[in-house]
């Protein structure tokens, strides 16, 4: 069968500029971005590992090389003629001779009483908000989240009428009460970014098996939603574990002190500032978290951006 | 094993104006026990809403579903005994085939022992004995596919309900899954409910289809029925591939199968040939057959030769076509539906 079309000509393109490849200034520029972003991760691993080799250093630093002149003693070393050599001194005085052990184990219940408290309240609702509200769900949400940005700076002045209503002043617990306040928020709306990251169809799928939605829940959607669950501890027990305004509102004695404001009320005094106790004290707090934020670095940031797209 | 009933099934959900939208409307459908049942309708139809509602998944606005005689309308999904897979396959990620399988067994408290007998029994059937370890990520579609199936039979329920479960399959792999698929039911004898917007899949697996636009049925028959004598112009189109030609002629649509139309010349006997005038446009070859696009009365019109017949027509000329009397079907100009009797 023969057609009658008539051919359509393309509109004639333009001149512009050809495409030319030369393989030695082509090699020439892949090392050199190569090098550039290296020397920019370098610069940046510098810049954020730099503070801590300097706290560890200063850990086993003596007093006399701390203190006394010349200047020219070197804050990175503890060999040569001028540097004094490193001691133990400073980690036993903080261990034994302050409190720092009942910070410690203080951070760690209201870290526990925290993240369970947390969990509790923003897997429901985060779950509630992701599957049950309809269309509401994610204002709701994102409302939620919008209370996690008022600062505690003006938060802690009605908390304080709470506090006392309940009788916690001057104790942990005053804590473990307030500390979800913006836990909370914040943890449901990044719970709800992983709850919809879950096909709904697993969930409908155990229901036909032969679960109630609650068993459903159990079965199906909480074993797939562990990463943020995850998120959700190391996030909200770092949170309370760094606190300061609460903490220091709120609690005035030192045996119920936390580690933000222990350590620096306890280890400086007046103006004599122990130097080595406080960073030992800092670094020993913060290693552990540095590492476990590491592992859970990409969840976190999953966690994040789920919330982002979709909520 | 059980029949399953609905008797003016209704789903309304609210659209973004407020106001309501019927995405089933008022069905009332029969399957038989052991019937291989196909919803086909295109995306949108309401045939999976009406699945969902079967299953349990969704809440009628009003009407009745019936399973074994049964008014399950406010049974959770899990106390109606039957098996659902989805379009997804809805494995448990986190769980082994052996495990995903083991899930419905485990729900109903099932002795491990037994547990195991049966879901070597399901895997047997669907030749997934080696792949009871695997977790899904580590399964290709096809298998995953027949994971979803043994997970549905292992606890023996009464209905499956199959949402479109060919679709993530590649195109050579959905034509074996169907035949696998039909065989398979036919072993196990189970009612079946099959959504699909996919005509091959509804003309080739099910003992009747339900044909489902905008929420209502326009037509339940064999695959035959629904091919041979549309009720209307819906069904006309949207099963054919080329779908069926409509033309207009006097205060009616004549509708025509493409297969139906030949050059007058090419006709043994004249005396039951309806006479059409012809403008063929463009050609297509098919390999097995040949499709021949141009116009009737300039209206669209598509004429299928299988490749072995010569045709000399050229583009753009008129030419005598014909179809022959039995092969015509009459419909209603203003409601599309269907006229019987003779004309």
């Amino acid at each position: 069968m023969s057609s009658q079309l008539q051919p359509i000509a393309p509109p004639p393109i333009e001149s512009g500029p050809g495409i030319s490849y030369n393989p030695r200034t082509a090699r020439a520029k892949r090392i050199g971005a190569r090098a550039a972003l290296y020397s920019t991760a370098m610069f940046f691993v510098i810049f954020a590992a730099m503070p801590f080799a300097w706290m560890i250093l200063t850990i086993f630093k003596q007093n006399a090389d701390l203190y006394q002149q010349p200047m020219q003693k070197s804050p990175f070393s503890f060999w040569g003629e001028l540097n004094q050599p490193p001691t133990l001194e400073n980690l036993r005085f903080l261990l034994w001779d302050t409190n720092y052990l009942v910070f410690v184990k203080n951070s760690l219940v209201v870290g526990f009483f925290t993240v369970v408290i947390t969990l509790l309240l923003a897997m429901p609702a985060a779950y509630a908000l992701t599957r049950l509200s309809g269309g509401w769900g994610e204002s709701l949400g994102i409302a939620i989240f919008l209370v996690y940005l008022i600062p505690p700076t003006l938060l802690f002045l009605p908390m304080t009428r709470i506090i006392s209503e309940l009788n916690l002043k001057n104790s942990i617990w005053s804590l473990v009460v307030v500390y979800p306040t913006f836990t909370i928020p914040f943890c449901t709306w990044l719970l709800m970014g992983f709850f919809k990251s879950i096909p709904w169809d697993v969930e409908e799928q155990a229901m036909i098996d032969g679960y109630s939605r609650f068993g459903a829940i159990i079965r199906a959607v909480l074993p797939l939603s562990v990463p943020g669950i995850l998120t959700v501890i190391v996030f909200s027990f770092t949170l309370s574990l760094h606190e300061f305004v609460y903490s220091l509102a709120f609690v005035t004695s030192t045996a119920n002190k936390t580690i933000s404001t222990g350590v620096t009320t306890e280890l400086i005094r007046g103006d004599i500032y122990f130097w080595q106790a406080l960073m030992a004290a800092s670094v020993l707090v913060a290693i552990p978290i540095a590492i476990l934020y590491n592992l859970f670095l990409d969840r976190f940031i999953a966690g994040f951006t789920l919330g982002a797209v979709k909520g | 094993m059980a029949t399953v009933e609905t008797r003016k099934l209704t789903k309304e959900f609210t659209g973004h104006a407020g106001e309501g939208v019927f995405a089933v409307n008022g069905i009332d459908l029969a399957i038989k026990d052991g019937e291989f049942m196909v919803l086909l309708g295109p995306s949108g139809c309401g045939k999976t809403t009406l699945l969902r509602m079967i299953g349990g998944l969704e809440h009628p606005t009003s009407g009745d579903i019936l399973i074994g005689d049964h008014i399950v309308n406010d049974l959770p999904p899990r106390a109606r005994s039957i098996a659902m897979v989805f379009q997804s396959y809805a494995l448990y990620p986190h769980l082994n085939v052996y495990n995903n399988i083991a899930f419905p067994l485990r729900a109903a408290k099932m002795p491990r022992e037994e547990q195991k007998k049966q879901i070597e029994w399901a895997a047997g059937i669907l030749g997934i004995e080696e792949l009871l370890k695997r977790k899904p990520r580590q399964l290709s579609g096809g298998q995953r596919q027949r994971v979803a199936l043994a997970r549905a039979i292992v606890r023996h329920p009464n209905v499956f309900l199959l949402d479109e479960p060919l679709s993530n399959l590649d195109a050579q792999r959905r034509a074996s899954a169907r035949d696998e698929l039909q065989q398979f039911q036919r072993r196990i004898g189970t009612t079946t409910i099959y959504v699909t917007h996919d005509q091959v899949e509804a003309m080739g697996m099910g003992d009747r289809i339900a044909v489902i636009d905008k929420g209502s049925i326009r037509q339940i028959g064999t695959p035959e029925e629904i091919y041979d004598e549309p009720a209307d112009t819906f069904v006309a189109t949207f099963l054919g591939s080329p779908p069926m030609n409509l033309v207009k002629r006097d205060d009616e649509i004549l509708g025509f199968r493409p297969e139906h139309f030949f050059p007058a010349s090419q006709a043994g006997s004249t005396d039951d040939l309806v006479p059409l005038q012809f403008t063929p446009l463009r050609e297509e070859y098919l390999g097995a057959e040949r499709l021949v696009y141009g116009d009737v009365d300039g209206v669209r019109a598509i004429a299928r030769f299988p490749s072995t017949t010569h045709l000399e027509i050229e583009a753009g000329h008129k030419v005598d076509f014909a179809v022959r009397r039995q092969h015509l079907k009459r419909f209603d100009i203003e409601t599309g539906l269907r006229r019987y009797g003779a004309g």
